[in-house]
């Protein structure tokens, strides 16, 4: 083995290794500057806390080929119209409860934990709810006592987490600015409720 | 000196030691993350078991951790294992590495127990600090955290000096990068942040990252170790296996992170960057079919450990089929929109996990009996003629390709049911739920659980017995290699 052709040596493939991470990694770090530019609330992809606010819908956009959280009309969320701390306040909460109740290992969350149980990440806009007058308190009220609620047909059910008044409040905050997100058209062809009065 | 044929610690060196209580915790973890995955999956065929008591989400959080730190168990282990040998010098700071063990199983306990009674808390910061981080996979609470990076601080010392006192191999340089990579890693899921798509991104890091980049080098590295040991392939050759499989495993996976990115609120450009090298992901797990088959097939399959071949050649096939194919049939971000969150993901991720991971970590667990005993013969007539490996791998795999086409079924229903007609809207996930190929699938994933659960059992019971009161030594692969082929080839094992 005095002399191997290059493609074959150790040193040749030692330095490839540690160029072709290196670059890798680059263009990732630079990749993620950007991203979390992108993606930090309030910029167009992922709104403002206080976009809970308003109405959200969920329209067809003709020149991506998919479905786009939309802004509508001002529909502050329990009637009260927030500032964006008092939204962030809230939204947080929701988020710090979902996370306490470990609501991912049963759910998903934009399509990511566990498929025991519906998605999250349109959950607002689901028709299940009935209309936009009754949503908000059965979310709440759901979300504090499910179990004895009707769920489906199956028999699986959500069981009492001892979810307080305002963590339920919160986690309806979460999910309403969770459904503002630009998810790039996931969930596909998801039918949403009828909002317009 | 020490005795053939009974367990005896004087046969191992100090890593060794240590590595066999890793390896004992491991496979207790093993057993824990098959008993929740089997009440998790019953819950699915019969929703008011012990609901209310162990409900789903915590059932499912103790069956996914245990699997992650049964894996890491076993990485560490095998570490251990390989350690003393590969650096030429004794494991530096073993006490503290033994410390480390009791500490990290004992706080491994306690967040099990924690999952198990406490389960959830107020939606507070305390709750992510002492009951339940709440993200998947890593839901150890913050306190367990900080626990681990002090222990991996500790593991990556004792590992970087040993081959520093010692000598760096190839081999030794890879690792000590790589795990360098892989704790670093783990910092960046240790944050709470009220955006999702934040949390989610940096989560990402440590999951993909994990499992489809430093993770498949580290098993590329005890791969290596395993075939030199096993078959005695010259370090040259692996060591050049190794760094191609480095260059191609981080050429496609680092990147290969955006089909994560495609639909958790980041930017369009991940749709083609993530679709791209994701669909490059299964190259290096065909060189590394090539490489483990072909240096079998070199040297006409002749091993000194017929369980370990077994399995790492059962690793070389599962990474490909599991990590690869499994993952390359929904990567893509055209099919990856009607298969994103359904069972397609959890068949993707129960093959890739056991081919990938728990395949070769039951290798070394094999290769760690045949020196616990005093270097015993474990090739063929083995008492029994070895039917307690041979179905214990047969059952162990067929449970766990059995489970994966179950889900399959379920997941193509739900992407086509749930997904592209309904819409994914709560009517619709319960629609086809109810379906009658969702139901059939779930039905077959517990029944292969079971079978798989068997080989468990199987599995336990072998590597209690396997090699007691065996006479025959090893032949050592290195003497065999000069026998089949006078080969002086065979001599340069060990030398760079």
């Amino acid at each position: 083995m005095a002399t191997s052709p290059w493609w074959a040596s150790e040193s040749f493939w030692r330095k490839t290794a540690i160029w072709v991470t290196g670059v890798s990694l680059v263009v990732l770090i630079l990749l993620t500057f950007d991203s979390m530019r992108q993606i930090t609330a309030g910029s167009k992809r992922v709104p403002a806390y206080s976009a809970i606010n308003y109405r959200i819908e969920y329209k067809f956009d003709e020149k991506r080929y998919v479905q786009v959280p939309v802004r509508g009309i001002k529909e502050p969320l329990f009637g009260k119209e927030l500032s964006e701390q008092e939204a962030e306040a809230l939204v947080a909460k929701g988020k710090m409860t979902i996370q306490a109740k470990n609501c991912i290992n049963c759910h998903t969350l934009l399509g990511n934990g566990a498929y025991f149980a519906p998605d999250l990440t349109k959950s607002w806009l689901d028709p299940y709810w009935g209309s936009k007058e009754t949503r908000e308190q059965l979310m709440v009220d759901f979300i504090k006592d499910p179990s004895n609620k009707l769920h489906n047909a199956l028999g699986r059910r959500m069981p009492n987490l001892g979810v307080t008044d305002e963590e339920a409040r919160g986690v309806v905050a979460f999910l309403k600015w969770m459904s503002t997100i630009d998810t790039n058209g996931f969930p596909y062809n998801f039918k949403s409720m009828q909002q317009e009065n | 000196m020490a005795t053939t044929g009974v367990l005896d610690s004087a046969n191992l060196n100090g890593g060794q030691k240590l590595a066999a209580k890793y390896f004992i915790a491991a496979m207790i973890l093993f057993g824990a993350q098959l008993l929740f995955g089997l009440l998790a999956g019953l819950q699915y065929l019969e929703p008011d078991f012990l609901f209310g008591v162990l409900d789903f989400n915590v059932n499912r959080m103790v069956h996914i951790n245990a699997l992650v730190v049964w894996l890491l168990y076993g990485f560490l282990g095998s570490v251990y294992w390989l350690l003393e040998d590969e650096a030429g010098h004794p494991v530096v700071g073993l006490p503290l590495g033994n410390l480390v063990f009791w500490v990290l199983t004992t706080a491994v306990a306690v967040v099990v127990l924690v999952f198990l009674l406490a389960q959830a808390g107020p939606g507070e910061m305390s709750t992510i600090w002492f009951i339940n981080e709440g993200r998947e996979y890593i839901e150890a609470p913050r306190w367990a955290d900080i626990g681990i990076v002090v222990s991996v601080l500790v593991f990556f010392y004792n590992v970087a000096a040993t081959f520093t006192k010692g000598r760096y191999t190839g081999i030794g340089g890879v690792l000590v990068m790589d795990l360098l990579a892989l704790f670093g890693l783990y910092l960046a899921g240790m944050f709470y942040v009220t955006n999702v798509s934040i949390d989610q991104y940096w989560w990402w890091w440590v999951i993909h990252l994990w499992v489809e980049a430093t993770w498949e080098v580290m098993v590329g590295v005890i791969m290596a170790y395993g075939l030199m040991k096993t078959l005695g392939v010259r370090r040259r050759i692996v060591e050049t296996w190794l760094y191609i499989e480095v260059a191609l495993m981080f050429g496609s996976g680092i990147l290969g992170l955006g089909h994560h990115y495609f639909w958790i609120g980041t930017p369009e450009y991940w749709l083609t960057i993530g679709g791209f090298f994701s669909a490059l992901e299964p190259i290096p797990l065909v060189a590394m079919v090539v490489h483990a088959v072909f240096d079998a097939g070199v040297n006409k399959i002749k091993n000194s450990n017929h369980p370990t071949m077994a399995w790492l050649i059962a690793h070389a096939f599962g990474n490909f089929f599991g990590a690869g194919v499994w993952g390359f049939m929904h990567t893509l971000p055209q099919i990856n929109l009607y298969t994103h969150g359904t069972q397609w993901t959890a068949s993707h991720g129960h093959l890739a996990f056991f081919g990938a991971y728990a395949t070769i970590n039951i290798a070394f667990f094999y290769l760690a009996m045949q020196k616990w005993r005093g270097n015993v013969w474990m090739e063929d007539a083995l008492p029994g003629n070895g039917w307690k490996w041979k179905w214990a791998l047969g059952l162990l795999s067929m449970g766990t390709v059995g489970m994966t086409m179950a889900m399959l079924v379920s997941g193509y229903e739900q992407s086509q049911i749930e997904r592209a007609i309904e819409g994914s809207t709560w009517a619709g996930y319960f629609v086809a739920q109810a379906h009658p190929w969702f139901v059939q699938g779930m039905w077959w994933r517990e029944a292969f659980g079971l079978m798989t659960a068997a080989g468990y059992a199987l599995l336990v019971w072998d590597l209690l017995t396997i090699g007691r009161g065996e006479q025959r030594p090893m032949v050592d692969v290195q003497d065999k290699l000069t026998v089949l082929s006078g080969r002086a080839s065979a001599t340069a094992i060990g030398a760079t």
